[in-house]
């Protein structure tokens, strides 16, 4: 039990995806202008992490260990077809959020961060129920980044920001000084 | 807010002015700071106010260069950029080298303050992204304490490092602080010791008693929220008592919590930022118990000894969040 929290706590703050491991960028850049947008797509991100979880432990239960040269070739199209699923399902589901998101549903088939959740749970030899908590915690992590990002670009938007650093470059910078806070949960419990 | 009978008096015209103007309040927190600048001086001679002359300068340096950019008036003498590189001098180490220092300072106003707008747009406190900058790019020289050595006139060798130049290390009596003596010793210094600030430790994290006095001033003038340095004091000492009573020779005391570290400098000069902090009173007690659940947190089973500047910066990043959770209602309004 220990354990498992142990492993949540850590992909959600310390190891957190997005701000202290630097995975999954486009999204974290791209669709960050609202909150709202913001927070949906986390959640498809969790969606999207907990599914790939499972589609991982099964892979390497069953298929990986006769063919382990595969691994990243099946991550991948498994992957795909995962996000092509949840993109079918939000698009029945909620035509709004389908369209809020765009372009960026798709993005996340070859996010990194998705990729990177199935070969760091493989790495560390996680079973069924630490890889689906693990997933948890690295969506929750990204999806705490995201909330953050969007809640201050929407305040910047009322600033009086100068020209040189507006868009890009200021999200860039709130990113980096997120980074740096979030450094604050360095080796929290004991970890590395 | 509610305009309650008898709280606020209601009357013709003509009204006077208040005073209290930015440049006013700026100056006045300024001050405040002298006797803690003073007690820096007495216990780690003059690297402090070189230091903090340093700061200074990498600050106004950086409030000059880019004021073009954000087509305002000169706000060189609104005393903000001077306050901000104080505070960031106060949390560095005596031994940290000059250009270090004026970088750090430079970088937060530059980062910190200026591409934000200037003055009053910026959502993280200027001083500790100077802080956090410094501790992510120059790991060791921030984190190597000398003991208080009461020579006036002491200079620390690592002072006048020069840049990409291995400095040669002299006479730098390495010394831990009473946080780190507790994280990893489990032995805590005495309170007296940490009330009168004789340890080793930051510019501005030795004399407690002066930041009581100077927080108790500022409370008084109504410059600081007393919501949020309550809320950190209330949280800092519930969640730390409740494990030093559970254990108290593995956990700090509450006492010893509040006294060492950054922790007064933090809550009375940073947290309480009139910019950085919340706007709601509901928002205000989130954002300080916030801090001080942080606080212990990372003090306690983090990697790192003290925590007060990530606990703040942390709350900063979470204070537009506050701010739209806890807007107020108009009466009328469903």
């Amino acid at each position: 039990m220990n354990e498992l929290i142990w492993i949540f706590i850590s992909a959600l703050l310390i190891n957190n995806f997005t701000l202290s491991l630097f995975l999954g960028l486009c999204p974290f850049l791209g669709v960050t202008q609202r909150m709202e947008t913001a927070f949906r797509l986390g959640l498809a991100n969790i969606f999207v992490m907990v599914i790939t979880a499972i589609a991982a432990y099964i892979l390497n239960t069953w298929v990986l260990i006769y063919a382990p040269y595969l691994r990243l070739i099946s991550f991948i199209i498994v992957i795909a077809s995962v996000v092509q699923f949840v993109e079918i399902a939000i698009k029945k589901l909620s035509p709004v959020l389908f369209k809020a998101l765009g372009i960026f549903l798709p993005l996340i088939t070859t996010n990194c961060a998705i990729l990177g959740l199935a070969l760091f749970s493989t790495n560390k030899g996680y079973g069924f129920l630490e890889g689906l908590i693990y997933a948890l915690g690295a969506g929750g992590g990204v999806t705490i980044a995201l909330v953050l990002l969007a809640s201050i670009r929407e305040e910047t938007r009322i600033l009086n920001i100068p020209n040189v650093v507006k868009g890009t470059a200021l999200n860039l910078i709130i990113a980096g000084i997120l980074s740096l806070a979030f450094m604050g949960f360095a080796g929290l419990f004991g970890s590395h | 807010m509610s305009i309650a009978a008898g709280k606020i008096t209601i009357s013709t015209s003509p009204f006077l002015h208040g005073v209290d103007t930015t440049p006013r309040i700026m100056w006045e927190v300024t001050l405040t700071l002298l006797p803690v600048v003073a007690a820096a001086y007495y216990f780690f001679g003059l690297a402090a106010l070189l230091l903090i002359g340093a700061t200074i300068a990498g600050c106004l340096a950086a409030e000059y260069l880019f004021l073009p950019a954000t087509k305002r008036k000169s706000a060189l003498r609104d005393g903000s950029a001077t306050l901000t590189g104080l505070l960031l001098a106060l949390c560095l180490p005596p031994g940290f080298p000059l250009w270090m220092s004026f970088v750090g300072g430079f970088v937060a106003i530059g980062m910190g303050k200026m591409i934000w707008g200037g003055l009053g747009n910026n959502v993280f406190n200027p001083a500790l992204v100077g802080r956090a900058f410094l501790q992510a790019a120059f790991p060791t020289a921030i984190t190597t304490w000398s003991a208080p050595d009461g020579h006036y006139l002491s200079l620390r060798g690592t002072n006048l490092a020069l840049p990409f130049f291995q400095g040669h290390a002299v006479d730098a009596i390495s010394s831990a602080t009473p946080l780190a003596t507790m994280k990893f010793d489990h032995v805590a210094a005495p309170l007296m010791q940490l009330l009168w600030g004789n340890t080793s430790g930051s510019l501005g994290e030795t004399s407690a008693i002066l930041f009581i006095l100077a927080g108790l001033y500022l409370l008084f003038r109504k410059i600081i929220n007393w919501r949020i340095v309550v809320s950190i004091v209330a949280m800092v000492v519930a969640f730390s008592g409740i494990f030093w009573l559970m254990d108290g020779s593995r956990y700090p005391s509450p006492l010893f919590m509040l006294l060492s570290g950054g922790l007064l400098l933090g809550t009375v000069y940073m947290a309480t930022d009139l910019v950085t902090s919340p706007i709601t009173p509901r928002g205000l007690w989130i954002y300080g118990l916030g801090i001080g659940f942080l606080v212990v947190l990372i003090r306690t089973w983090g990697g790192l000894p003290e925590g007060v500047m990530y606990a703040i910066l942390l709350m900063n990043a979470c204070t537009p969040l506050i701010n739209r959770f806890t807007k107020i209602k108009p009466y009328g309004h469903s």
